[in-house]
């Protein structure tokens, strides 16, 4: 029988019950989730914490980073070098020239194309614009100009409008634009559109016409020449204009003394005589009347 | 034995707990080696088929992760004769599979084939209130059972449902939703020495471990080298280990009788070792290289060196034939196959319809063993070894582990036992009752 003491110490196979604790404390899994993952990753983290800690380093890194990229973007292919505008007059490309937030030679990468666009669009003068930066390095500006269409006489400006009413430019004298037709009153310029086609049934006595005035943000007037003027209702002018016009064709209505013509009520058009021509007119019907002075 | 009871369930809910962590580990104490497997369940099982067995018979839903081996100590005869030697093997053993699956087991499912196991048939008969069989019913049949007394210093081991009739139909697996009058069923009881069960819970507790369920050996191997028609029809697997031979009867996939014979392998070794004056160890060698059981004119040239270390030279040079090898062996090999016929006879196998035998284990090995097994036994004898599970290393699939592989199969997949039903209510009734009267005196 083995003697139940055990007085030597003889190797046992068998690990012993510590070393057996031990095992199973390490294979617990929290500890060996710890040991493979959460300490390498605490390890190398803090490395990385402690070094970049200290700004200079971090602005060192940063700097090498931005060295790099750069290399990279301003490379000779990269590199943009001309402005190319098309469809400008020139003192709009000049003033495109002026306003365009671009240093050249500039790499394709900082180019903000969103950017040279709204810039753009944002000049009165521009109805489109479209932006393509070409092979060669060259920025390509296609630009559509706003058509002058309209002179609106404001309280203290002469803006020049296109044929949907969008600003143009401001313009110093009438003469500068003879051509245009003269619009007046507040709010005409959301109205251009009517008084365009007002204007287009007017064509006959287009002569005559000197100018239209937006009454009361509502309706307009047709003022011609020897201060007569058509007074239009709200709705409908193009066919109360035309009214005036078989008018005028049939019965000479203008080339009389009339000062104003009121078609505002449909059912009952109204003239006018100017005051001072008043006494001559009647007058005249006193004298002939088998005349017919009106 | 509700004292059992409630022991039992308390493995079940550890069983159910390693589950959850997906880990287990096995633990067989064998009389020559304690292995240890450590398995993985990941759930990979696939949806159970209309006979409630899958694929691959419940085997595929674990992996086997680590695996180790030691010699046995402090186990003779399938039961712990030294606490601190057995603990030390266990702690082995363990360590050396848990190192090699890279996790922490912390429960374990044992088997042992010692401590006298006994087998009793039960039989309950009650009858069914609304005709339909519940799972109430099922419990209230199986504590109707009348238990024998099966003597002050054992234990319950096993407590099998292995057959349920209702009315005059008889061999139903599960009566459940059935309808009829009265249910009956035969229960198939297993008992051990107290102290062995015993002993064993206080060397895994000892290795900070849960025992999450035991197995009687025998049963262990015959679940794993029994073919599933063989359990179907009838069978009965003889393990053939270093200190015990265990016989396992199966009958419809369910075990009814396990026996132990104390005689092994290792009383062989022993025989050889008395008879050619040698070492034990020696012994073993000449055995396991040389060893056999029937002689042959060729057997009697064969001379084996018997070898030694005494420093006689006349001693050390001895060398014995083949023939005188086999003249020590057979006697014994002879007589555990006598008195495992002898179990066999007692438990009434010869009754059964099918008369498969399948040796197992270690000393199933000896070659000619088949042979002289089926002169003793009868004539369907064949030599099994352990089915194949997911992972098992190639040096796990022998003979030797039979026990080990079917208690993997266990753990995975265990058969009903009774305290898997609930305890019927009536047992409750007067405690529910008091409890109902506090409630009343509480309350008004």
């Amino acid at each position: 029988m083995l003697p139940l003491m055990s007085r030597s110490q003889r190797s046992d196979p068998a690990p012993s019950r510590w070393a057996y604790r031990m095992t199973r404390f390490m294979l617990s899994p929290f500890l060996r989730r710890t040991v493979y993952f959460g300490i390498p990753t605490a390890v190398v983290v803090g490395a990385v914490a402690l070094y970049a800690s200290d700004v200079e380093r971090r602005e060192h890194i940063a700097g090498i980073y931005q060295d790099a990229y750069r290399s990279i973007i301003e490379r000779p292919e990269f590199m943009v070098k001309v402005v190319a505008i098309h469809g400008a007059s020139p003192a709009l490309d000049l003033e495109i020239r002026d306003v365009l937030p671009v240093d050249l030679p500039m790499s394709q990468f900082d180019l903000d194309l969103q950017e040279i666009h709204s810039v753009l669009t944002e000049l009165d003068p521009i109805a489109k614009a479209r932006i393509q930066i070409t092979q060669s390095g060259t920025i390509q500006i296609d630009v559509e100009e706003r058509q002058p269409a309209f002179l609106w006489r404001n309280r203290d400006t002469l803006e020049v409008l296109d044929d949907s009413g969008a600003f143009v430019r401001f313009a110093v004298n009438r003469m500068d634009y003879p051509n245009l037709p003269l619009i007046a009153g507040e709010g005409a310029d959301t109205q251009v559109p009517q008084a365009k086609s007002i204007l287009a049934a007017a064509r006959p006595i287009a002569d005559r016409v000197r100018g239209l005035v937006y009454v009361g943000e509502r309706r307009w007037n047709v003022l011609l020449e020897n201060d007569q003027s058509i007074l239009l209702p709200e709705r409908n002018p193009v066919q109360a204009i035309e009214r005036v016009l078989v008018l005028d064709q049939t019965q000479d209505l203008l080339a009389r003394k009339v000062s104003v013509v009121d078609m505002r009520l449909s059912q009952r058009p109204t003239i006018r005589i100017a005051p001072d021509q008043i006494d001559q007119v009647i007058d005249t019907s006193l004298t002939s009347t088998e005349n017919d002075p009106l | 034995m509700s004292e059992l009871y409630e022991s039992q369930r308390a493995m079940r809910a550890m069983r159910k707990a390693a589950m959850q962590r997906g880990v287990i580990a096995i633990l067989d104490l064998g009389s020559t080696k304690v292995g240890c497997l450590v398995l993985r369940f990941d759930g990979m099982e696939p949806a159970i088929d209309a006979d409630g067995i899958t694929s691959l018979a419940g085997q595929s839903g674990f992996r086997v992760i680590g695996a180790a081996t030691t010699r046995s100590r402090g186990i003779e005869f399938g039961e712990i004769s030294s606490m601190a030697e057995a603990e030390r093997a266990i702690r082995t053993a363990l360590q050396s599979a848990q190192s090699m699956a890279k996790v922490r087991v912390d429960h374990v499912i044992a088997s042992f084939s010692g401590g006298s196991p006994r087998s009793y048939g039960l039989t309950g008969e009650v009858g069914i209130e609304n005709q339909l069989v519940t799972e109430q019913d099922i419990a209230h049949v199986l504590a109707s059972c009348d238990v024998p007394d099966y003597g002050a210093g054992r234990e319950v081991l096993h407590a099998q449902p292995v057959n349920f009739a209702l009315d005059h139909r008889s061999g139903l697996s599960d009566p459940r939703g059935q309808i009829g009058h009265s249910l009956s069923t035969d229960l198939h009881m297993l008992t051990v020495d107290q102290k062995v069960i015993r002993d064993l819970a206080y060397c895994v507790k000892r290795c900070d471990l849960e025992l999450a369920g035991v197995a009687s050996s025998p049963y262990a191997a015959g679940l794993a080298s029994l073919v599933e028609d063989e359990q179907e029809l009838g069978a009965a697997c003889i393990d053939m280990g270093g200190g015990t031979t265990s016989i396992s009867i199966f009958m419809k996939k369910h075990m009814i009788f396990a026996d132990t014979v104390c005689l092994g392998g290792d009383h062989v070794t022993r025989d050889i070792s008395m008879g050619l004056q040698v070492p034990v160890a020696t012994a073993e060698k000449i055995k396991t290289r040389n060893g056999g059981l029937y002689a042959t004119g060729m057997d009697d040239r064969d001379m084996i060196e018997v070898g030694g270390e005494t420093g006689d030279w006349e001693h050390d040079r001895r060398t014995v034939s083949r023939t005188e090898l086999i003249g020590i062996m057979r006697p014994r090999v002879e007589e555990i196959l006598e008195e495992v016929r002898a179990r066999l006879d007692a438990a009434g196998f010869s009754h059964l319809p099918s008369q498969q035998i399948v040796l197992t284990g270690g000393a199933s090995q000896v070659p000619g063993m088949d042979t002289l097994a089926s002169r003793i036994l009868g004539q369907q004898v064949r030599l099994g070894r352990p089915l194949r599970i997911h992972r098992l290393p190639q040096a796990y699939s022998g003979p030797t582990c039979s026990a080990l592989v079917g208690l993997s199969l266990f753990a995975a997949s265990p058969q009903d036992e009774w305290w898997d039903f609930e305890v019927p209510a009536q047992r409750y009734g007067q405690k529910s009752l008091r409890r109902a009267l506090r409630w009343f005196k509480e309350n008004w």
